[in-house]
Order: C-alpha cells, then structure tokens, then sequence
C-alpha cells in the first residue's frame, strides 16, 4: 500500500460565481521513502495539489489517502505531514526569532525538551546554533530556506511536500539547500512529494515525475524515462526540449 | 562598430553603515552584438545594466573614467540629454511585468503613452503604431490586449508587452534585466526568440542581464561573469564549457543535470583564494 494515495482529485475554486477547476481528475501514489515530482508551467495545478493535501486548497472531488487513512486535517495529520514552501522570504514569521518560529510545534504538540530539539534541529539543517535568537531578515534566503526545512521537521513527519524550495535561490545555494534535502532525506526515510518547474532539479531529486498542464495530468514518466526522452506525449516532449540545456555533458 | 564602451564603472552607496561598492571597476564594450552579464544576487549585474542609464537612486554614485554611447560621454551629459537618450536610444526591459506597469492603466494607454507625448502622434496614429507593436512580439490579439489592465495578462504576456513598449522608439541598445526569469521555460524560450530576432532584423546592441549562465550561453554571442561587483572572466558564449575562473566553473557545476548522477552537487568554496581576493 502506497503512503500517499491520490485518486481522480479535483480542486474547483469560487469566486464571483465563476468556477476555476485548477486541479481535474488527477491520480498518483507514492510508496514510502519515495520521491515524487510534479512539474509543469504555472496554472497547471501542480502547487494546488500539495496546498489540497494540506487543507489549503478545496476539495471539489477524489480522494487523498495518507497511509490508508481518509485524510482529516487533525493535530495527527500535521505530525505526519509538513510543507516546505517557495518564497523563505514570506513563510516566515518576521517578527519571531528562529527559536520561537522552531519551538512553536513542540508547544502545540505538548512535546518537552525544546531547548535541546531545537538545537538539534539548527544543527541538522548546517546552521550555526548562535543564531538562534536571530530574526528572518538577518538572514540570507539560503539561511531562511534552511530554517523552513528545520521547522518542517521539528515534528518529525514522515512526509514532506516540497513547493519550489529552492526557485527562490542562486544556484549555489539552490545546490546546498538540495543536498540538504537529500541527506535528512536519507537520514529520516522520508517521502518527498516535490513540486519544481525544473526538470533538471526534478530529475535530481525525484524517482517518478508527473507531467501536468492546465490541471490535468499528462504523463507520469519513471527517472529513467525522462533522462532518456522516453515521453509519449508531445507536451512532455515540449517540456523536455525547453530544458535541453539542463542536459548532462 | 563599438556602441557602448564603459571603463572603470563603480558604484557606490554611502549608507549609515559605512560605504558599499556594488560595481567596482567593470570595463566592457559592446557592438550590435548580445552581450550576457552573469551572476548571483548581489553581483552588480543589475547595478551595472542600470548605470549605463544613469538610473542610479542617492545615496548610489556613479564614477567612470568613460561610458560612451555612440560618441557622446553619458558621465558629462546633462539630465535633460539624459532623458533624450532614455527610450528612444537605450531602452531597459526589467524583471517583472507585474511591477513594471502601472497596474491602473490600460496596457494601451501605456504603450501609446510614449508616442503621443514623444512623437506627437494623434490617438489613431499613436493606437496603430501600438498595436504594430504588440503583432512584432507575436501577440495574437493586440486589440484585446491594448484594452487590458496589467493584472487580466498572463506572465508572458505582459513581459511582451514591456518589449513592445521598449521596441517602439527603436532604439540602438535594449538592457533585458532577467527578462525571462518569472517565465515559463516554454514562454522564455518564445521571448528569447522574438528578442533575437529583433536584434537581428534591427541592429540593436542588447545587454542581457541573467542569473542563468546556461540560458545566457545558449543565447548570447558574449559573457561577462561578474562576481562581488568585479568582472571576473569574460568570454565567447560558445567557450562557457571551457571557462577558466573557479567561480564561473563553480557556477556551472553546481547545476543539477537531466541524467545527472544524484550525488552530492559541488557547492561554491567561497573561502578559496579567489573569493577572498575578490
């Protein structure tokens, strides 16, 4: 039994009497310990379907599973599952230290000992535990992402949904933040559901990839697939020659 | 032919903190050619493209010892020949089309803007040249689009519209501050397209600004990498595989890769000698 389990999902947005269907009919599952990508241009409902996961997102129809169970959005759900998201600038509190945006879970959750979790949780994600009382802005967007992945974990999930964690970001951070990800990943067992416009950041990070475009999805495509051009369809195709520079050699 | 030569630009921001020097010493010059400066945030990339137009805010200086732009020194002019330059001579497509209109006028009334007041065209005159423009950036219905607001434009879109209205006095020299960096790769690659095209059908200089050393690559005839507000490598596009400078191999390294390995990606060592110097 997969540990996500998506089927026929969709997301129907109202406003003004106008209905915007940003998510149709879309299916996946996600072993545990797997990494999953969704990726396509923006409209095409991939963020909307982490955002639907976490409650932030109305759904319309379909059905998401996590480890079997009918998804209630409860104190235990947010154990399991945490979002990372795309912009470090805005998902931060601006006016709570690292120590009190990092400690808040635990005292949601009645977990003691926060003085030693959250230097754990500083360290696990490479930053120096001095900066604990600091605030976002005396920060750099690395730094930032980096506490948005330490506060993701504070509650020990098992799932992690990743929106665009590293756009944001030059490309040598893009690179630390991604091996960052890649070792509490492999550190924790954890299951990445991974959105990116990247191919090249998806390929490094995911086993399977979802192609999607205007809500739907076009074409699921195994690591292997993708980096062999192996797409049946033409958008996929499309795609994929757009990035052709993300190629390696 | 040489448009555009600059020597030992520098800026510099006097702040309550003490002085920082965003440029320090860029010298480049540029024909009808497509020049890429590459960079991360805080390289000077932008600061550099800006200073060309004098558009620098105080507490920012700009010293040179020369920036000429076809014959005339833009250090010695005065604000009103400035003016005359900005638009007509050099244009500047910025970033994001979501702050770069004005979001409480229509897309038309801002591109015939610039025609009625500069050109003292009638509205009839002034909406076709418009709409002229629009069709040169491959937008399928300029009519619908000339009556728009910003905010009813998709991403590619608007950054369209800013071309057109970039494109319409014809300038010599067009400065694309990341023009496609919040578009679509596919939508990029059309944008990339019509702005080739135009320095190819036009003759026009462009210096095109990016934090992408792969897509400038592809696009360009020419790069400068700069690092820490210096120029630390320049080269033919062509030879960005062959770059010498540990900064510009370090930028291209750490660049996951289709069919890449997964392995830990090389980070940037910015304590080696060369970012220390730098």
């Amino acid at each position: 039994m997969a540990l996500i389990e998506i089927d026929n999902l969709s997301v129907t947005f109202t406003a003004q009497g106008r209905h915007v269907r940003a998510v149709e009919g879309v299916s996946l599952s996600v072993p545990a310990r797997e990494s999953y990508g969704l990726v396509g241009e923006s409209g095409s409902g991939k963020s909307t379907i982490l955002r639907a996961i976490c409650g932030l997102a109305p759904v319309s129809a379909g059905t998401i599973r996590i480890g079997g169970e009918v998804l209630r959005h409860d104190k235990a759900f947010v154990r399991r599952v945490q979002m990372v998201f795309q912009d470090p600038y805005a998902s931060l509190h601006p006016r709570h230290t690292l120590d009190r945006t990092l400690s808040e879970p635990l005292a949601i959750h009645g977990l003691g000992d926060a003085d030693r979790r959250v230097m754990q949780a500083l360290e696990a994600v490479g930053l120096p535990t001095s900066f604990r009382f600091r605030y976002p802005h005396q920060l750099s967007g690395g730094q930032r992402q980096r506490v948005a992945i330490a506060r993701a974990l504070m509650l020990e999930p098992e799932i992690v949904l990743l929106d665009e964690p590293t756009s944001a970001l030059d490309a040598s951070v893009q690179a630390e933040v991604l091996n960052l990800l890649s070792r509490l990943r492999d550190e924790r067992g954890l299951t990445f559901l991974m959105v990116s416009h990247d191919l090249a950041v998806i390929d490094h990070m995911c086993d399977r990839v979802l192609v999607m475009q205007h809500g739907r999805a076009v074409e699921e495509l195994t690591r292997d697939a993708l980096a062999g051009a192996q797409m049946k369809t033409d958008y996929a195709r499309s795609l994929f020659e757009a990035s052709a520079d993300r190629m390696m050699g | 032919m040489t448009l555009l030569s600059v020597e030992n630009l520098r800026v510099t921001f006097d702040t309550e903190a003490g002085r920082v020097e965003a440029v320090r010493g860029v010298s480049f010059s540029l024909g009808r050619e497509r020049l890429g400066i590459v960079g991360e945030s805080g390289s000077g990339k932008t600061m550099t493209g800006r200073s060309v137009l004098r558009l620098i805010r105080p507490p920012g200086r700009i010293e040179a010892d020369r920036m000429e732009f076809d014959g005339q020194d833009l250090m010695r002019l005065s604000e009103r020949e400035m003016r005359a330059l900005r638009g007509p001579r050099i244009a500047m497509v910025m970033q994001d089309p979501k702050y770069s209109l004005n979001p409480v006028l229509r897309v038309g009334d801002q591109l015939m803007e610039g025609l009625r007041q500069r050109d003292r065209l009638g509205r009839a005159a002034a909406r076709a040249k418009a709409i002229a423009a629009l069709e040169a950036v491959q937008i399928r219905d300029p009519e619908r689009v000339m009556d728009a607001y910003p905010h009813e434009l998709s991403g590619g879109m608007g950054q369209r519209v800013m071309i057109a209205m970039m494109l319409i006095p014809n300038p010599d020299l067009l400065i694309a501050d990341e023009p496609t960096s919040a578009l679509d790769v596919t939508v990029q690659a059309e944008v990339l397209r019509i702005l080739d095209d135009l320095v190819r059908e036009r003759g026009m200089g462009l210096i095109f600004i990016s934090h992408d050393l792969r897509l400038v690559a592809r696009f360009c005839d020419r790069v400068l990498v700069m690092y820490k507000g210096r120029v630390v490598e320049e080269l033919a596009a062509a030879d960005l595989l062959n770059a010498r400078h540990p900064y510009t191999q370090g930028l291209l390294n750490c660049l996951p890769r289709i069919g890449g390995d997964r392995g830990p990606l090389p980070g940037l060592d910015r304590t080696a000698p060369w970012a220390q110097e730098a």
